[in-house]
């Protein structure tokens, strides 16, 4: 596999929130509106591609009996760092996303990507993977933060879009709303795969 | 008292973890295919929830706190109840493996869970006592438990309509999610704390 395929799966093929279906918490959590949706999907991206990056140098020194908790005492103090730096330096967003943020620790997309690829690959390759991974995982919280604040609130980033006559739906800003929209999401993505898949099989008999 | 039942009633059904926090959600949509399993989960998580959230109070206030070193709050506390759950599906392998066979399985998806590790950090930040936090942990679970029944309750019942095709299995699940969560709303405002 090219070096740009292990960073490219990350944003389709193996999309941690729409494909993998992990780490769902978040993305109904704080995707209320574009701002923490982008806030939370930079921290989980940097978490991501810092954890991969340590556990791909330590991974000789890790005996393989004991290596979950090692791992998970990288991602808490990754985590910690995190969420220290956003205190200072961004402390209404640090408030808006609240509990959260330290609740990535537990985030099955991290420990997967540990476990499955930066334990067995070299630094660079799992540096690509985590940063693709997190790019993938930033890009869906993307999409649904921006459904969510527009048909919500009438706004993205807070600038009026859809004008004063809009009369915003304000379920979708509130819990369940995004409930809603995961499930139309995942129907909408199944659809399209199996559209893809019968596209193929059609191809294949005409061949 | 009176603080005690609102606190109780606030996260049973006004804050419920999995409904309104999002909390939780992968037990949630995974174990939520029939009614038995889900009774036994509910039971399960909030039983550890409760412990956990004991240990966690005494290590940080007792330890953490006089020593000056509460940014290490997340490490500890994330260790503290990974570790504690293992040990309790060790200690049920070896005395009850009957119990063991209807456990843990759960005991194992619990362990490093977002929902378990959340009331801890929710007591923290509130600074509720330990007498407080017990009744939050309690509180939590109960809440979890009930969504939890109600929800395979629900997907049993689906199993006999015609759903459309591209939203079968986790699509409709969501959305019956919703409506629950809907239903739930009801209750907001109810409590103020």
């Amino acid at each position: 596999m090219t070096l740009w395929k292990e960073f490219a799966k990350g944003w389709v093929i193996e999309n941690p929130i729409l494909v993998l279906a992990l780490s769902l918490c978040p993305a109904l959590a704080v995707t209320s509106s574009v701002v923490t949706s982008l806030t939370m999907g930079l921290v989980v991206m940097f978490v991501i591609t810092s954890n991969n990056v340590v556990v791909s140098i330590v991974k000789k020194l890790v005996n393989p009996k004991v290596r979950v908790p090692v791992y998970i005492i990288c991602i808490a103090t990754i985590v910690t760092l995190a969420s220290l730096l956003l205190q200072a330096y961004a402390p209404l967003l640090y408030k808006a996303l609240g509990i959260y943020l330290e609740l990535v620790v537990v985030f099955a997309i991290i420990l997967a990507r540990a476990e499955v690829f930066a334990s067995k690959n070299n630094v660079g390759r799992a540096f690509l993977d985590g940063f693709g991974m997190g790019c993938g995982f930033t890009f869906a919280m993307l999409i649904i933060g921006v459904i969510r604040e527009l048909l919500g609130n009438g706004t993205i980033l807070g600038i009026n879009i859809l004008g004063t006559a809009y009369e915003p739906a304000l379920i979708m800003i509130l819990p369940p709303g995004g409930f809603l929209l995961i499930g139309y999401l995942v129907g909408l993505f199944k659809l399209w795969n199996m559209h893809m898949e019968k596209r193929q099989r059609i191809r294949g008999e005409a061949a | 008292m009176k603080e005690y039942l609102l606190l109780f009633a606030s996260a049973v059904l006004v804050n419920n973890f999995v409904l309104s926090r999002f909390l939780g959600l992968c037990i949630f949509f995974g174990v939520s295919k029939n009614v038995n399993a889900a009774v036994g989960m509910g039971m399960a998580v909030t039983g550890v929830m409760t412990a956990s959230s004991i240990f966690a109070w005494i290590a940080y206030s007792l330890i953490l706190v006089p020593l000056g070193l509460q940014f290490l709050k997340l490490v500890i506390l994330v260790l503290l109840i990974a570790s504690f759950v293992q040990l309790l599906e060790m200690l049920i392998r070896k005395y009850s493996p009957a119990l063991y066979q209807m456990w843990g399985i759960y005991l194992l998806l619990i362990a490093t869970n977002c929902i378990i590790l959340s009331v801890p950090l929710i007591n923290v930040e509130s600074n509720f006592n330990f007498a407080l936090s017990t009744v939050h942990a309690i509180g939590a679970g109960v809440g979890f438990a009930i969504a939890l029944v109600l929800m395979a309750s629900l997907r049993e019942k689906l199993r006999l309509a015609d759903v459309p095709k591209s939203l079968e299995g986790l699509g409709v699940a969501f959305i019956l999610a919703g409506c629950l969560a809907l239903a739930f709303f009801g209750f907001s405002g109810m409590i103020t704390i």
